[in-house]
């Protein structure tokens, strides 16, 4: 079934250090931003994350979006988030993004509704990210739905991501919830975005104490900070996340900006590059992912892979 | 017990400004112990209905009784008289108490004073918190007696999610159950049991099921 892999798992398999993108679609019905943003990171990332109403704010489907970033010649890793669709809504779309071609999927709990612009709305949660994990291994390997009837045919044989967010609290318990993670069928992981080297190395230890570096493909989660002013205020107002003030001085002191936060992003690169265990890196330039090339260029990940035999278009 | 509390007065004032003469009705069970709807707050209610309407020269007639409990068909069998008197009733209970009353007196008006919150406690004074979700199939015992399916913003069974920090919950002024959870079990040296993977539950027996009824026929008088 190997023709049937994603770009993403041939890579890791390949014993590749994978380099993926990320792409937020829009506040409106086009796909031509989304296939814009695809033909900048094509050739510079192997794969790109489409995000799900990504701070519960309403955008374009992230299987939509994928669409678009499979008919730009890309590969899409589309999210799936838990607070919008019950069990039903979500197995229905998983067959109709996995019938359209979408071969990885990442799946999330999802931001809380209260943050977005519609904070009225009523939450859904009918499942968690780890019952959502399960449900998709068991639709591939099992080939039964969630309520253990037989999907007679044509089961999606997704390619399944999770995340994992070594800045959260308590911190022991991040490394359990991400082995239940891959007990559920994790099989790659992306981690929210290191700023603190330090704590993510104390994480890194933890994980491989309990082998979990073996068992699933770890992805580390960066982004280039454009400015002090952008850093400051996700110190203050994003939550499950840690920005060191030397991080700002650093931004504050720079002649120019915009030029620093691309240096950090690429030292912080190089530097996780080096801990045992990590096996790629997700640029999240959010709102900035036209500097991911340079970015990609200047951390010494280029030439990307070419990965012959493995298709990417729309089905 | 459940928790309630009182509806801007303004709101209720325009719910009755059409009626002159109204029976505030308090109740004596969870909202007096919540200082909501017990007989203190329906002589208050009382007396700012007279005040503002003596003002506005529409003067009201208000009566007042609080029962021992206005979910209960006996006790309010004890108001009938009061009751058929008023041109409508003000129940001061939580959201079953108001519809026992309706039901109870097909041919009254009956105004809510009350939103219903929740079903929790007092934790001090002054403060009262949701503890129970009512989800119809308890699994505290394997979360430490601690309820994430009330108590988390995202009722996750499997947390804590990427956004608890420092004890908190990503959504503000939440402490994270998850949290605390974890704190639990560590104590009663249970941690190993959060390493298992909560299967999805069974929402059919909350709410999501449909109205939902308990029936035990060992009790019930047949006449």
């Amino acid at each position: 079934m190997s023709e049937n892999k994603s770009r993403l798992q041939t890579l890791f398999e390949q014993g590749e250090f994978v380099v993926t993108g990320e792409i937020g679609p829009p506040k409106a019905a086009t796909g031509e931003g989304i296939r814009e943003h695809a033909k900048h990171l094509q050739g510079y990332c192997d794969a790109t994350n489409l995000t799900d109403n990504q701070t519960a704010i309403v955008r374009l489907s992230s299987i939509a979006a994928g669409i678009h970033v499979l008919r730009a010649g890309m590969e899409p890793i589309v999210q799936m988030t838990c607070r919008d669709r019950n069990r039903i809504a979500i197995q229905s779309d998983l067959l109709g993004a996995y019938s359209l071609g979408i071969k990885n999927l990442l799946c999330l709990t999802g931001d809380h509704q209260s943050f977005g612009n519609h904070p009225t709305a009523a939450n859904v949660f009918d499942v968690d990210s780890i019952q959502l994990i399960r449900m998709v291994k068991r639709m591939r390997d099992e080939k039964v739905f969630a309520c253990g009837e037989q999907i007679k045919h044509d089961e999606p044989r997704f390619f399944i991501g999770a995340v994992a967010n070594p800045f959260a609290d308590p911190f022991e318990v991040r490394v359990y919830r991400m082995e239940k993670k891959i007990n559920a069928g994790a099989q790659f992981f992306q981690t929210q975005i290191i700023f603190d080297l330090e704590r993510f190395e104390r994480w890194m230890e933890l994980v491989r104490e309990r082998g979990l570096h073996e068992r699933a493909y770890i992805m580390a989660g960066v982004m280039p900070v454009k400015s002090a002013k952008v850093a400051s205020y996700m110190q203050k107002f994003v939550s499950g996340m840690i920005v060191p003030d030397d991080m700002i001085e650093r931004l504050k002191k720079a002649e120019n900006q915009q030029a620093e936060a691309v240096e950090i992003c690429v030292e912080q690169i190089k530097y996780i590059k080096n801990i045992k265990g990590v096996k790629g890196v997700h640029i999240m330039a959010v709102g900035w992912e036209e500097i991911v090339p340079t970015i990609v260029e200047k951390a010494g990940l280029l030439p990307r892979p070419a990965v012959p035999g493995v298709k990417v278009a729309v089905v | 017990m459940i928790i309630a509390e009182q509806k801007p007065f303004e709101e209720i004032a325009r719910m009755v400004e059409i009626f002159d003469k109204v029976l505030i009705l308090g109740c004596n069970e969870c909202v007096t112990v919540c200082l909501a709807g017990g007989e203190k707050e329906v002589g208050l209610m009382a007396t700012s209905l007279r005040l503002l309407r003596k003002q506005g020269d529409r003067p009201i007639i208000t009566l007042e009784e609080t029962i021992t409990r206005q979910c209960e068909w006996e006790y309010l069998d004890q108001i009938e008289k009061l009751a058929e008197e008023a041109e409508c009733i003000i129940s001061m209970a939580c959201g079953v108490g108001v519809q026992f009353v309706a039901e109870r007196f097909p041919d009254k008006w009956v105004i809510p004073a009350l939103n219903t919150k929740s079903a929790g406690g007092s934790v001090k004074h002054g403060l009262w918190e949701e503890r129970c979700g009512l989800c119809g199939e308890c699994i505290l015992h394997k979360t430490g007696g601690l309820c994430p399916v009330a108590r988390c913003s995202k009722r996750i069974l499997n947390g804590p999610c990427g956004g608890s920090q420092n004890g908190k919950c990503e959504v503000k002024d939440v402490d994270c159950i998850w949290d605390q959870i974890y704190k639990k079990m560590t104590i009663i040296g249970k941690l190993e049991q959060l390493l298992e993977i909560e299967p999805e539950k069974d929402w059919s027996k909350a709410r999501d099921g449909g109205p939902r009824k308990v029936v035990r026929e060992d009790v019930m008088i047949y006449e």
